[in-house]
């Protein structure tokens, strides 16, 4: 995907911070944040900062990866329910793919997580990593 | 408005690198936050592969079945992309994609076109030809981002589609004989399979190693090889499976696998993206 700087500017709050919006009627939190909660229509909502950590819901191991992500295959990657009940889908770095099973304890780090040749946007967030690391 | 519409669909998928292909694919995924991250299509449905096999016991001899049963139908298919048969040992032996997904568990880069003509139920007679009624139709929508799911294991979107299918149809899903499913995987044929409510959440995979979705099993599915063996032109997969029904309820299926016991109802079913949209036909051979 394309990168351009104004988009990933926008993206800054939450892949830098994991800035979350918490709506007041139904309490609950959307990553990434939300301008309305679908489900009441409710507007009220406050910015919070996710938890950074949780359990891994489910994962996959990458083993054949478009060539952006070549050097990296085999890479894990999954989706954790956070400690406050938010799910959130990354990738796992600094672990052996063979750690990673459903149940685990992870924790989120800021990573770099790609970038696009070597003239474009070097585009950094958050990665898994295993809760002990 | 028309009396008689040509519905066709066509892709071609074939002159541009696996790369660009896979790139083009995936931007009917989540983009900014899953396939940035890494996310690929056969690892969306990794991910719901492993929920499946660890909520439900779901194993690798269950998905080879799928892949090993839409093959063994789409070899007796002529205008099949791999019209030739595999066995559950190349399936499993097959190379690791995305865990637990092997290269047989996926479907391919297809080129390929289908077509229909729709019209009146008086149009259809005057033209004298086996024609097909269309009794129900129903979409259904989800969230594109897998992680904001209710349900990993299962194809929420299909269930909505389904029931609004069936609700126009005045059918229950009991009435429904045979079904084209989307196997872009083979775990997406099994959680299909459960979310209409033909098996129980878990339960197909054990039936379908069983036998009981081949050609002459009791709810035979993917008769013309399924997006796995028939082959996936995306542009052109969901007018291609309303084709096979409409052979299929027409008794004209080639090359022996045409299901046994003249079946008078058949569904299609067809997605997009990781199960974000989902689109089901309910059709009855016209009389």
């Amino acid at each position: 995907m394309t990168m351009f700087s104004s988009r990933a500017w926008r993206e800054y709050p939450q892949r830098y911070r994991l800035e979350a919006s918490k709506f007041k009627k139904s309490g609950k939190t959307y990553f990434p944040p939300r301008k309305v909660d679908p489900e009441t229509g409710d507007t009220e909502r406050e910015i919070v900062r996710l938890p950074d950590t949780g359990k891994l819901l489910t994962f996959t191991v990458i083993r054949i990866a478009p060539s952006q992500w070549g050097d990296l295959a085999p890479y894990a990657i999954g989706i954790a329910e956070l400690t406050d009940g938010t799910r959130i889908m990354a990738q796992f770095t600094d672990c052996d793919v063979e750690e990673v099973k459903i149940g685990m304890d992870v924790r989120i780090e800021f990573r770099r997580v790609q970038e696009e040749g070597h003239h474009g946007v070097i585009s950094y967030g958050y990665k898994f990593v295993p809760k002990w690391y | 408005m028309s009396d008689i519409v040509l519905a066709s669909g066509v892709e071609k998928m074939t002159d541009c690198s696996g790369d660009e292909a896979t790139a083009a694919l995936a931007t009917a995924a989540e983009q900014e936050y899953e396939v940035f991250n890494g996310a690929t299509f056969p690892g969306l449905y990794g991910m719901m592969a492993n929920a499946h096999m660890h909520q439900y016991g779901t194993t690798r001899d269950m998905l080879s079945a799928v892949a090993v049963k839409n093959h063994h139908n789409g070899a007796l298919n002529p205008v099949a992309q791999y019209p030739f048969e595999v066995s559950m040992e190349q399936v499993a032996g097959s190379v690791m994609v995305a865990d637990p997904l092997r290269i047989l568990d996926c479907s391919g880069i297809t080129d390929g076109a289908a077509a229909v003509i729709v019209t009146s139920v008086d149009v259809a007679k005057k033209l004298g030809r086996p024609y097909v009624r269309i009794l129900g139709s129903g979409v259904g929508t989800d969230t594109i981002a897998l992680t904001q799911r209710s349900s990993f294991t299962s194809i929420p979107a299909a269930k909505l589609a389904a029931e609004r299918a069936l609700s126009m149809a005045g059918r229950k899903m009991e009435d429904i004989q045979f079904a084209e499913v989307h196997d872009c995987f083979t775990i997406a044929e099994l959680m299909i399979l459960e979310t209409l409510g033909v098996y129980e959440p878990g339960e197909a995979g054990p039936a379908t190693l069983a036998g009981e979705t081949s050609l002459d099993g009791t709810f035979p599915v993917n008769s013309s090889g399924g997006l796995k063996s028939k082959g996936h032109a995306v542009g052109a997969t969901g007018v291609a499976q309303a084709v096979e029904v409409y052979k299929q309820l027409t008794g004209r299926a080639e090359g022996d696998r045409q299901i046994p016991g003249h079946p008078r109802v058949g569904m299609c079913h067809n997605m997009g993206g990781s199960g974000a949209s989902s689109v089901v036909h309910i059709m009855e051979v016209g009389s």
